[in-house]
């Protein structure tokens, strides 16, 4: 299939992990941001591919894990609700909150649709005027733009039975604090390329040039990330630190000028609480004032709670890159893809899954 | 300069118990597997259930009879390539025919909506003589209720069928040996992408259409290679991950796939790229899976490939006494990865 087997060939892939081989002399610990980037990499065993000096860690750029508990209670409270139909991207469904998920209260009777795209919840809304329509806008800036969209096409329609739960996170503060962290390890970082194609470089620019790290703008096929493996291999080598862009046929210098309009315009940046990290200043988006009419958080009163988090599993470590899964004892034995302790358990692009998913039988515990 | 107030090792409760079936219940995955483990076997438990395959063996006066029974919730009730009444004469025909027999007669029992257009049922019911004669069985019982509207969709069929298992045939999913070769009668993940297509919220324009087709014929050319077929199973429902995963786990062998090997075509790839599937997990209705004694692997490949069904087979890999109960697949990049069963339904990912 054009666009995807070039990008999943096996003679191009082989000749970049001899050029990486040949560049590397030093040992080097790169990250991954993206959730769909790790998937990649366990599906392919891309890791198995490398020099045994390169060693990939995963980020947290999984959006259905680093949504916080609290917000899934949200979710699981309002899809309750007999007058309300919750709308959600599909695999939310089956993230646990404290109580229940999604599933289980769809279960029990909870009108909840499985959208692929925002826009699918405003027309649900206009078709049905009797219900109110909640849409669970979560995700980095890859989501931001369409969910925005819906917001603004809302308001543009005069719907009054329509809102958003609203819990964006974005990318560039969680890599800022993992490098301010003492003791980091990782010495590159592949940044998340859909992300960069809404957002375009400027802002890891900035990152590069505060932490004097090299930073590899990655798409999301074995091709793509060992060619982004190569490029900062070379630079580490070398003594350099640069962004530079490798899913060139995707990300512009100035990104999708119309996406970020339009997130602008709905959107204000707010402190965000991510799942098994913790608060991130100014690592979010949340409704503008002049939206307020369709923030779901107000217009149904729910409250802040307080939700206590038991503690196994090691996920804060994992999403940071400080632990990889097979290092939790729970790993596969308490924790399974089956009954999830942890949030990068649940979703197919949480770094527990994948391993899970692809590499169990490698792992002995 | 980002602050962080907290920072718990935070972990969520697990939700290790549903005191609700959910629907993932239904997907032919593990929960499906585990509603079957814990509910229906100890309820039920008998020799011939205990086999767990699509079809189950009793003996009557010396006759070996195939008796299987399905029921069909396809929505849409009309789709490209079929409909709700030729795919439940298919889906019973092909579960005897795993078997090794020989279908023979159906029943067909209808469960109907109320306000369901007659003509909508007029069309099913004419669909769904055509397929049974076409496949020479004939449909010799039935019955037919109507439920209230809101408490069905639309219409739902279930069929039975019963059929005779020539001797000398056993095939079953616990036969799998070290050794053998794994067959795939063509092309997956076509009935599933095309159905996805006619959802609401989702539709697609597809060229593709559903691989729904009554497959006993193919088996019986099959048949008649000589040498020892140890299993054959039609991967509908959780796809072809889910019934290998199954024979690994009844057989207690490792089975080796090569993606490189496994028939998709471009539509449903593509499509599965866009949804963010994997067409390993995808629906079938018309295409099988064989093990087979390794001798005799390329002249079955030649049979399939000589029958209009198995116009595009390919030997996908073989069996191993390694890691029992594993499908492991070696990918395009020569590197192994664990094919897993489908754990609840395959929802779309966010990005």
């Amino acid at each position: 299939m054009k666009y995807i087997d070039e990008y999943r060939d096996r003679d191009i892939a082989q000749k970049l992990v001899a050029r990486i081989a040949s560049r590397t002399r030093h040992p080097w610990v790169l990250m991954e941001i993206c959730g769909g980037q790790t998937h990649t990499i366990m599906r392919y065993g891309l890791d198995e591919l490398l020099p045994r000096g390169i060693e990939l860690v995963h980020g947290p750029g999984c959006p259905v894990c680093v949504t916080p508990l609290e917000m899934i209670d949200k979710a699981v409270a309002l899809a309750s609700r007999p007058d309300v139909t919750l709308v959600s991207y599909g695999d939310m469904l089956r993230v646990p909150g404290s109580q229940s998920d999604l599933l289980r209260v769809k279960a029990r009777g909870g009108d909840i649709r499985v959208v692929y795209s925002p826009m699918e919840a405003v027309r649900i809304a206009k078709a049905n005027p009797q219900r109110q329509i909640v849409f669970f806008a979560i995700g980095f800036e890859t989501t931001a733009p369409a969910n925005a969209m819906a917001v603004w096409e809302a308001k543009r329609l005069g719907l009054s039975n329509f809102s958003a739960l609203v819990s964006h996170v974005i990318v560039p503060p969680a890599i800022r604090l993992l490098l301010a962290q003492p003791g980091v390890r990782v010495q590159g970082f592949i940044a998340p390329g859909h992300v960069c194609t809404v957002m375009g470089c400027s802002e890891y620019e900035e990152l590069v040039s505060e932490f004097h790290v090299p930073i590899v703008i990655g798409g999301f096929e074995p091709v793509d990330l060992l060619e982004a493996v190569l490029m900062l291999v070379e630079q580490l080598e070398n003594g350099s630190a640069e962004l530079q862009n490798q899913y060139v046929r995707s990300v512009s210098r100035s990104g999708n000028v119309p996406a970020q309009a339009i997130m602008q315009a709905v959107f204000e940046v707010c402190d965000r609480k991510w799942r098994g990290i913790g608060c991130i200043a100014q690592s979010g988006y949340r409704l503008r004032p002049e939206f307020a009419a369709f923030d779901a958080e107000q217009l149904f009163g729910l409250e802040e709670g307080g939700v206590e988090e038991p503690a196994e599993c090691i996920s804060a470590l994992v999403l940071q890159g400080r632990k990889k899964p097979p290092d939790c004892a729970a790993f596969g034995v308490r924790c399974t893809a089956e009954n999830p302790l942890g949030a990068p358990m649940v979703s197919a692009e949480g770094a527990c899954a994948a391993y899970y998913q692809y590499r169990r039988h490698a792992i002995v515990h | 300069m980002s602050n962080v107030t907290s920072f718990p090792l935070a972990c969520p409760l697990p939700l290790t118990t549903c005191d609700r079936v959910l629907l993932a219940h239904g997907s032919g995955g593990k929960l499906s597997a585990e509603l079957t483990a814990q509910i229906f076997l100890p309820a039920f438990h008998n020799a011939a259930l205990a086999r767990l395959d699509d079809q189950a063996i009793v003996n009557l006066n010396g006759c070996r009879v195939a008796f299987t029974t399905d029921s069909f919730v396809v929505k849409p009730l009309f789709f490209p390539g079929g409909d709700i009444g030729s795919l439940a004469v298919h889906g019973t025909v092909n579960d005897l025919a795993m078997g090794g027999a020989q279908p023979l007669y159906l029943s067909a029992g209808f469960i109907i909506e109320e306000g369901l257009p007659i003509d909508t049922l007029r069309r099913v019911v004419s669909s769904l003589r055509d397929a049974a004669a076409a496949a020479n069985v004939q449909v010799v019982t039935g019955d037919t209720k109507v439920v209230e509207k809101g408490s069905a969709d639309g219409l739902f069929i279930n069929t039975s069928g019963i059929g005779i298992v020539p001797d000398g045939i056993e095939l079953s999913a616990d036969k799998a040996q070290a050794g053998d070769v794994v067959l795939l009668s063509g092309a997956i993940g076509e009935h599933g992408i095309c159905i996805m297509a006619q959802r609401e919220g989702l539709e697609f324009e597809t060229t593709l259409t559903s691989d729904s087709a009554a497959l006993h014929t193919l088996v019986a050319a099959m048949l008649t290679v000589p040498g020892r077929i140890r299993c054959m199973r039609d991967p509908t429902r959780g796809g072809l991950s889910s019934t290998l995963n199954e024979i690994a786990a009844r057989s207690q062998v490792g089975i080796e796939l090569e993606e490189a090997t496994i028939p998709i075509r471009a539509e449903v790839q593509g499509a599965c790229e866009m949804l963010g599937l994997d067409p390993l997990y995808v629906a079938n209705e018309g295409k099988l899976v064989a093990i087979v004694e390794p001798g005799i692997a390329e002249p079955m490949l030649r049979a399939m490939r000589a029958h209009p069904l198995g116009q595009y087979a390919q030997i996908i890999g073989t069996v191993t006494h390694k890691h029992p109960g594993l499908v492991i697949m070696r990918s395009t990049l020569g590197t192994t990865r664990i094919v897993d069963m489908l754990t609840g339904d395959q929802l779309p990912r966010i990005c």
